[in-house]
């Protein structure tokens, strides 16, 4: 069993978190969001992975003639871009309405919201 | 019948994108028009098939039906609870869409109906999430849900603190939801399967003994995206930003339901995916939900009575009435589960009426501050005496339908914990009373200003300009959904009904009965009693109840912050780790 690939997801996934906490920008914590989001496209991928084994497209070869991964998690993955590229559009929209209204894209300096 | 279930999803997406495409040249009278009768017909569609739900059906997608047992088809499961859910959500996003009807004047660029196609495909994906049967399409509405709250939330986005709120909604929900999908990527590897039913079994198949490492993070990851949602302590910091500034139609959906749903989740997943002796121990999961259950209904309670900006006021109490949601569902017992599904459509009605009549206090006057509002909103005789009868269903006065919820659940977590049911109700109800009186009746003296909150003062209204009077449709809605909500615990035989369908769906077909009990309406009585006392405390001996020392430092971590938020986020993965992990050591 390969371990490799699930510790790199864990490692993605961390290590945007840790970038969305110290986050001085929020152009850059939308981006560390995304950071995130690459963890699950990781831990999908290695999720269907078989040794020796070919895409899932059967063109041009013959079904059942060699392993292919399994399909479903790229699938899923596909949705998964998707979805992703919703959100980070959206929030980047937003991100750039909090300049226009805040004047900074510091989240330290957003004081409004609080107790 | 179950061919019908898709188009609870369908047809709302279908009016939203006929409202986006004509848009433009509508006259803004017929797009309302259409969302409405868009709204109102898959409301109709999911009371029918609600009514038709026993036995419970289930629909695959497209006719992609299992072949040999193996499918990859997309399944919808129309059960009693799932269509109870859909049914809740687009009733309240009909009572919203009325609510809001001529409500923005100006819609963004020109195009009428964007504010209604937004609402649409809230509603679409809420009643998509209540039926998904697999875990993979609960995500995939999980995340369509979420993204239409942040735009609707940041709707008005030449106001600085709506397009903040918006964007720490986002960030903590998105976070949320990828660790949901990473947890199902992971029950997907143990066990090939994506439906709810067929995870479950393949767990128990390829259990050794019990739940190993795999099977935690799966639990662990899946419940923080689900308790993100449903606002648990420390999950819950972009409740209240979000709330806030929402626009008010948005908080009665969000506040009303689409919180709930996180709850709701939280139940659905449990029960059919890792209850089973290959998931967690139940004695676990019960550690798990009721400790941050408890420390929610506080946090939510304590922070919701030192609230001066109404929404955020009302924001705190749906966190506490969050928290008292998910004890009710933590002892998994059938009496738990029935009083929470009578408490949570109580809850819809009373909140999204005391939400109503705050949006009325905002388009009136400008502003949602307790303090600037002092006395002068004497003359809105209607919203005072909803507010006040919304105050006392939230405490939970027989027969409101929250008072039968939570009396049944009161008696199924017994002991201790009825404390807090009857605390937490008892000072979020108490927080709405002294509202009530300072902002309508003018009583006492106008309150001091804290150092560290958030003021409502200088709100856009969100209507063009202030009313000078509040429109019918503003005063109607409240009123029908608080006579709604008290109808759920007065006509006899709504809450066993409830009930019995929550129970065919879950607990193993037991069967417990909801009705009023001689206990159960004192405890109501005592909390509404509680409530008035804190609220004439609070009016007359202002310092007797002022903030102490102590709660200093819970409002500071409401710093609106989004990075704190995240790392919050990583505490409570931590601990919900920790509260889960026992069962895995001792098996």
């Amino acid at each position: 069993m390969h371990v490799l690939p699930y510790l790199v997801a864990a490692y993605v996934f961390l290590t945007g978190c840790y970038g969305l906490a110290t986050s001085r920008n929020l152009i850059h914590a939308v981006g560390c969001l995304a950071v995130c989001q690459s963890a699950t496209y990781v831990l999908l991928l290695a999720v269907g992975y078989r040794d020796g084994a070919t895409a899932p497209v059967f063109s041009d070869i013959r079904p059942g003639s060699r392993p292919v991964v399994d399909p479903v998690v790229q699938a899923l993955t596909l949705t998964d871009v998707v979805v992703g590229a919703t959100v980070t559009a959206l929030l980047l929209a937003l991100v750039l309405q909090v300049a226009k209204r805040h004047g900074t894209v510091d989240p330290d300096a957003l004081r409004e919201l609080r107790g | 019948m179950h061919h019908l279930l898709p188009l609870l999803v369908a047809v709302p997406l279908l009016g939203a994108a006929l409202l986006v495409a004509t848009g433009r040249r509508l006259p803004r009278v017929f797009a309302e028009i259409t969302g409405f009768v868009v709204a109102g017909g898959t409301a109709a569609l999911a009371l029918l098939l609600l009514l038709n739900s026993t036995p419970p059906m289930v629909e695959w997608v497209g006719g992609w039906l299992p072949v040999g047992g193996e499918s990859v088809g997309i399944l919808v499961v129309g059960d009693g609870p799932a269509l109870g859910m859909a049914t809740l959500a687009s009733l309240l996003t009909v009572a919203a869409l009325a609510y809001s009807w001529r409500y923005f004047d100006q819609p963004p660029t020109g195009h009428t109906g964007t504010f209604t196609a937004l609402m649409l495909v809230f509603q679409g994906a809420m009643c998509g999430f209540a039926i998904a049967g697999d875990l993979f399409n609960a995500f995939v509405f999980f995340e369509l849900m979420s993204v239409v709250a942040y735009a609707l939330t940041g709707y008005r986005i030449d106001e600085a603190k709506a397009v903040q709120g918006a964007l720490t909604f986002g960030v903590v929900n998105s976070l949320g939801a990828y660790a949901l999908l990473m947890g199902i990527a992971l029950l997907y590897a143990r066990t090939g399967e994506l439906a709810m039913t067929k995870i479950g079994r393949g767990l128990d198949a390829t259990a050794h003994g019990g739940p190993d490492a795999l099977v935690l993070a799966s639990f662990v990851l899946v419940l923080t995206g689900l308790l993100v949602k449903a606002a648990a302590v420390p999950f819950h910091f972009w409740l209240p930003d979000a709330h806030a500034v929402a626009p008010t139609p948005v908080c009665m959906l969000l506040s009303g339901v689409m919180v709930e749903l996180g709850a709701y989740g939280v139940w659905r997943v449990y029960g059919t995916v890792f209850a089973g002796p290959g998931g967690i121990p139940a004695a676990d999961l019960t550690r798990a939900l009721v400790t941050l259950g408890a420390l929610t209904a506080a946090t939510g309670a304590v922070m919701c009575w030192y609230q001066r900006h109404i929404k955020r006021l009302l924001a705190y109490s749906t966190v506490a009435h969050t928290g008292l949601f998910l004890v009710g569902l933590g002892i998994l017992s059938p009496e738990g589960d029935d009083g929470t599904a009578v408490y949570i459509i109580g809850h819809a009605g009373v909140k999204a009426a005391l939400f109503a009549c705050a949006g009325a206090l905002l388009d009136r006057f400008g502003s949602v501050d307790e303090h600037a509002l002092h006395g002068r909103a004497r003359q809105l005789r209607a919203t005072a005496v909803m507010f006040a009868v919304g105050s006392l269903g939230l405490a939970g006065l027989p027969p409101f339908g929250t008072a039968l919820g939570k009396a049944v659940a009161e008696e199924a977590v017994g002991g201790p914990l009825t404390v807090v049911y009857v605390a937490a109700s008892a000072i979020t109800a108490g927080a709405v009373l002294r509202l009530t009186a300072r902002v309508f009746l003018g009583l006492g003296p106008r309150p001091q200003d804290a150092e560290y909150e958030t003021s409502g003062s200088d709100e856009e209204p969100e209507t063009s300009g202030l009313l000078s009077r509040i429109p019918d449709t503003m005063t109607t809605v409240p009123a029908v959904l608080l006579a709604a909500a008290l109808a759920v615990g007065a006509v006899p035989g709504f809450g066993d009904l409830v009930g019995r369908s929550v129970n065919e769906a879950g607990s193993g077909g037991a069967h417990a009965s909801v009705h009023w009990t001689a206990h159960g309406v004192l405890l109501g009585v005592a909390s509404t009693v509680l409530a008035v006392a804190l609220a004439a405390l609070a009016v007359t001996r202002p310092r007797w109840v002022a903030a102490p020392a102590w709660a200093a430092p819970l409002r500071r971590l409401q710093s609106g912050h989004v990075g704190d938020y995240v790392a919050w986020l990583l505490v409570g993965v931590t601990v919900l780790g920790a509260l889960a992990l026992p069962g895995v050591l001792g098996s």
